[in-house]
């Protein structure tokens, strides 16, 4: 019963969103560009900001005179963070609007929720966002970081840097974290770290009565040797968490937390002074010191009409991701399908690091790894980083299950492909 | 590139410090020539080592600090504490060292060396001189050493506390010269804990057995780790102790210490439990009035919590520099927002489907949507940030492993405060008498005078109102955005049906119960499970007792 209410409501909502933009549709030929991220529900605490930059990409773009002499022309819909919803919304922009490429989702779920349509009406979705890895699919561009762009990392660094012998590595109970900490913990092990200085634990979505797993970690991290976490604990169940460690007097001196879930425009909803030292892993910070950052930054509070808005990577994500898009168009002088995804391939565009990102044979990013203290206006200050940038690594080294598998779109054409049994499984397009 | 910059910086840097030392050491300058060793090379004073903060890089920051703690100067623990707190910052165009201090919207720059005010009222002329957590560490352990000889007895506890957790040469030699004047009994304790955790790794057999029994009752994690590593053997099976004797008192110290450990962990579930309790005791008080006095099913009691979080937000927002009144202004004025939007549900919607319980349940629930989508519409999809007030922050610690959170503790006594106010209202109170006889039988209500229609609005009203005083509560908890609500609807409804619905004893009951129960459960069985067990536990229990724990009984119960 609930739920039939909820899919009434959110089909009213959408349904007017969409009468609205197709109302404002030029009559002339366009690029339609589909954009697929949640306005309501759960999560459109965190995708709403992602539909504001494809607007504004959209509108710097036209500009710029458009693509190939057209003008290009958004299509937004709402999936109201419900997770059907999504599959449904890609099919109604692929067949119904007829766009020429997707930006969205956030959650894996919704990824895989609409992996099976767009990969039956061959579409293109870009998705920019931070994710577990192990997927590899012909019509998605996977724009944010994969694991050994992130996690690994963010490990590496506790491990030499700070000497961090003790690991807990919390999350939220669903596929990114679990899949994240099996990486995880299969790494640290053959790094030598025993069972017993590995600590997992999983909490529900939106958990908000930390007490005793903080007790836990602090009890955990008095053991004699330097402890850290590992949060990969999704979105509005962080604020709470870390006013329980500030709290408990747990602070980053003692037991630093690395967070990859947690960016600037998290932070902008949190008290940020117990959490000052606190660590985070990304590809991107607000506060880089680069001529790129700056003019986004610059254009971003002028477009959303906020001196204060913050920037965060997956809002870079998407960025790249959008001008790969429209250089591979222009390469491709087409927006089809196979010929952008073909095109894209070996693009190069400036990431906002002040280096570049470069399109791999396997649908992943080069991006540089930094690490950031959390400082007490809300935002990172960069600790260290990689030389250089990081290859996206689809199909990761440390699970037995795909340590053998990798990922060519140009020479196996293949996602998924078995090096030792020299076979392509899944998706498999000749 | 990178590495060009940087090694522009070591020479510069160099530089500025060789220039430091020709101007030190030119005669008639300021530094008197008994500062200047035989060779030349002038004793580290304040003055030349304070340029050395602004120097790129931590590893030159922390020499820096290393350095500056040499110096026997008064201004050196402003100096580190400040460095701490992010208050150190230099001037760009010519590297003065200056404390910045913020002023409401103004900003107050003063010398670190002079201690003159200087004249810079843009921020931007400045650049702060960052730490990292390494660094932080350092600070903090070097801010302990010197205020160990502060007059302040709360100081010097917590500096001592700082102190032994890292104990070494230098640290035992402090603690051990505060013993010769200190009177206070508390830090002496802490003080002979610590010098005893320094004598457990000497080599003197009858000093560690002496150590040994000083620590048998100190909770401390590293006295714990100590003891651990002499008493038990290595990954290897060789003990690190060679001695019998202090191998054998070691371990009978750690069973006792680990006995008082259980004890303390029993004693924090339980505490933890009642925390629990009492923010489900706040969130369902509201809820039973509503649905257990008037039974409406209010789908959109979340929202109505949201609210009032809200309002804590836009208090806030009005008056920034008064956090701690804040909180103060915001439980009234929440109270009324969130009663007044109870009220108007009541008037434009609810009064017209009384006794049509599914009805309610869909309409409350399309209520919540609309006020959700509201928030998102004014305030924007994203978390807004309520501080919270110093005094709620931190926590009690009545020993090292165990503490109690202030804002808990708050939180626990007002939600207790609630209760107590709701029974008064409803026992003593004019309103009270009404309530009670429209709820058990409206029509004889009515024919003895009472504007049953005044006071259905009302009790919504003070049911939502109560929601609202939830909300602010909450706000010091977790997020302050549009899906706060959401995540306690669920649990509201259970405490007030577990409890039996219509009583507020009940609720009571019900709400501590549940919290103690699940953080029992949640050790061993993890968050989730957790949940999911206290959910099977109600439903099996509401099977056996469908009116809940405390059922109402007579005539009123029967309709």
């Amino acid at each position: 019963m609930r739920n039939w209410l909820k899919k009434v409501a959110q089909y009213t909502v959408v349904s007017a969103a969409v009468l609205g933009f197709t109302a404002s549709a030029q009559a002339a030929d366009t690029i339609k560009v589909g954009v697929l991220h949640s306005l309501s529900g759960t999560m459109a605490i965190s995708e709403t900001t992602l539909k504001d930059t494809v607007l504004m990409m959209v509108e710097e773009q036209n500009k710029k005179g458009g693509l190939l002499g057209k003008k290009l022309e958004a299509v937004v819909v709402d999936p109201a963070s419900n997770w059907p919803l999504f599959a449904e919304k890609t099919r109604e922009l692929i067949e119904k609007e007829k766009v020429d490429v997707i930006f969205g989702c956030w959650t894996s779920v919704s990824r895989k929720s609409v992996l099976p349509v767009i990969e039956e009406l061959n579409g293109l979705l870009f998705y920019p966002v931070q994710y577990e890895g192990e997927e590899s699919s012909k019509n998605v561009f996977y724009t944010g970081a994969a694991p050994n762009q992130q996690a690994i990392p963010a490990v590496d660094y506790l491990m030499n840097e700070v000497g961090v012998k003790r690991w807990v590595l919390a999350g939220t109970d669903y596929v990114y974290p679990r899949t994240t900490n099996k990486i995880l913990e299969a790494y640290l092990k053959a790094k030598g770290v025993a069972q017993k200085d590995i600590m997992i634990n999983y909490t529900p979505f939106g958990h908000s009565d930390w007490q005793s797993i903080v007790s836990d970690i602090k009890k955990f991290g008095s053991a004699g040797k330097k402890t850290a976490v590992v949060s990969t604990i999704n979105g509005d169940a962080n604020v709470p968490f870390y006013k329980e460690l500030g709290n408990q007097g747990i602070s980053a001196e003692n037991i630093p937390v690395v967070a990859f879930s947690v960016g600037e425009e998290e932070l902008s909803g949190i008290d940020t002074k117990p959490l000052v030292g606190h660590l985070a892993a990304w590809n991107y910070f607000m506060s880089v010191d680069s001529k790129e950052n700056a003019e986004f930054i610059k254009s971003w509070q002028a477009f959303i009409k906020d001196k204060k808005r913050v920037t965060n990577d997956p809002m870079e994500a998407t960025v790249i991701g959008f001008n790969m898009w429209a250089k591979a168009v222009e390469k491709a002088k087409s927006t089809d399908t196979d010929k952008v995804e073909q095109a894209m391939i070996g693009i190069k565009v400036p990431n906002m690091t002040g280096g570049t990102a470069e399109m791999l044979p396997n649908h992943h990013l080069t991006k540089p790894v930094l690490i950031g203290e959390i400082q007490e206006n809300g935002q990172f200050e960069t600790v260290w980083q990689t030389e250089g940038t990081v290859p996206g690594d689809a199909w990761s080294d440390f699970l037995p299950g795909s340590k053998d598998v990798v990922s060519d779109w140009v020479k196996l054409k293949c996602g998924n492909y078995n090096t030792k049994t020299k076979k392509c499984s899944g998706q498999n397009f000749k | 590139m990178q590495r060009l910059l940087s090694i522009k910086y070591i020479i510069l840097v160099s530089l500025l410090f060789i220039s430091g030392f020709v101007v030190a050491s030119e005669p008639g300058n300021t530094v008197s020539s008994d500062a200047v060793h035989a060779e030349g090379v002038p004793e580290n004073n304040f003055e030349n080592t304070i340029p050395l903060f602004t120097g790129k890089g931590f590893k030159k920051k922390t020499a820096a600090v290393e350095t500056l703690v040499t110096v026997d100067d008064a201004r050196v623990l402003s100096i580190l504490q400040a460095m701490l707190t992010n208050k150190l910052y230099y001037v760009k165009s010519d590297k003065q060292v200056v404390f910045l201090e913020k002023q409401q919207e103004n900003i107050k720059v003063t010398d670190v060396i002079s201690n003159e005010i200087l004249d810079i009222t843009e921020k931007s002329k400045l650049k702060k001189i960052s730490v990292n957590n390494k660094l932080r560490k350092l600070l903090r352990g070097y801010i302990a050493t010197l205020r160990v000889k502060s007059q302040d007895d709360k100081v010097r506890a917590a500096a001592v506390q700082q102190v032994i957790k890292n104990m070494n040469e230098t640290s035992y030699a402090l603690l051990i010269s505060l013993l010769e004047t200190e009177k206070n009994e508390s830090i002496v304790k802490d003080a002979q804990a610590g010098i005893a955790l320094w004598d457990l790794s000497s080599g003197d057999k009858q000093k560690k057995l002496a150590a040994i029994s000083t620590l048998t009752n100190s909770l401390l994690p590293e006295v714990k780790n100590k003891l651990e590593s002499l008493a038990l053997p290595d990954a290897d099976g060789n003990y690190l102790e060679a001695d019998e004797l202090v191998r054998a008192k070691a371990k009978s110290a750690l069973v006792k210490i680990n006995d008082r450990i259980a004890y303390y962990g029993v004693l924090e579930n339980i505490v933890f439990g009642l925390s629990l309790g009492s923010v489900l005791l706040l969130i369902a008080i509201g809820l039973a009035i509503t649905f257990g006095v008037m039974g409406v099913i209010n789908m959109a009691h979340g929202e109505l919590m949201m609210i009032g979080a809200y309002t804590a937000y836009v208090v806030q927002q009005i008056m920034p520099n008064y956090i701690g009144a804040s909180i103060f202004v915001a439980m009234p004025l929440a109270f009324i927002v969130a009663g007044a939007f109870g009220v108007a549900i009541e008037r434009l919607v609810i009064r017209f489907m009384y006794g049509r319980p599914l009805e309610t349940l869909l309409a409350t629930f399309g209520i919540s949507l609309i006020l959700q989508q509201l928030v998102r519409v004014i305030f924007g999809p994203t978390n807004q940030a309520v501080v919270t007030p110093a005094f709620m922050s931190g926590s009690l610690e009545i020993n090292p492993v165990f503490a109690i959170t202030y804002n808990r503790l708050y939180i626990f006594a007002f939600s207790i405060m609630v209760l107590i106010a709701l029974v008064l209202i409803l026992k003593k109170t004019r309103l009270g008498l009404q309530v009670r006889a429209v709820s058990q039988n409206r029509n004889i209500a009515k024919a003895m005078g009472i504007r049953s229609e005044w006071v259905d609005a009302l009790t919504f009203g003070l049911g939502a109102g109560i929601a609202g005083l939830a909300g602010v509560a909450l706000s010091q908890l977790t997020n302050v955005g549009p899906n706060l609500g959401q995540a306690y609807i669920i649990d509201s409804f259970m405490v007030v049906v577990f409890g039996g619905v219509g009583n507020l004893w009940g609720t009571l009951v019900a709400a501590m119960s549940l919290g103690v129960i699940n953080k029992f459960l949640e050790p061993w069985a993890g968050a989730v499970m957790a949940k999911i067990l206290v959910l099977i536990f109600i439903i099996l229990f509401i099977q056996k007792r469908p009116r809940g724990l405390f059922p109402q009984k007579g005539r009123a119960a029967e309709s």
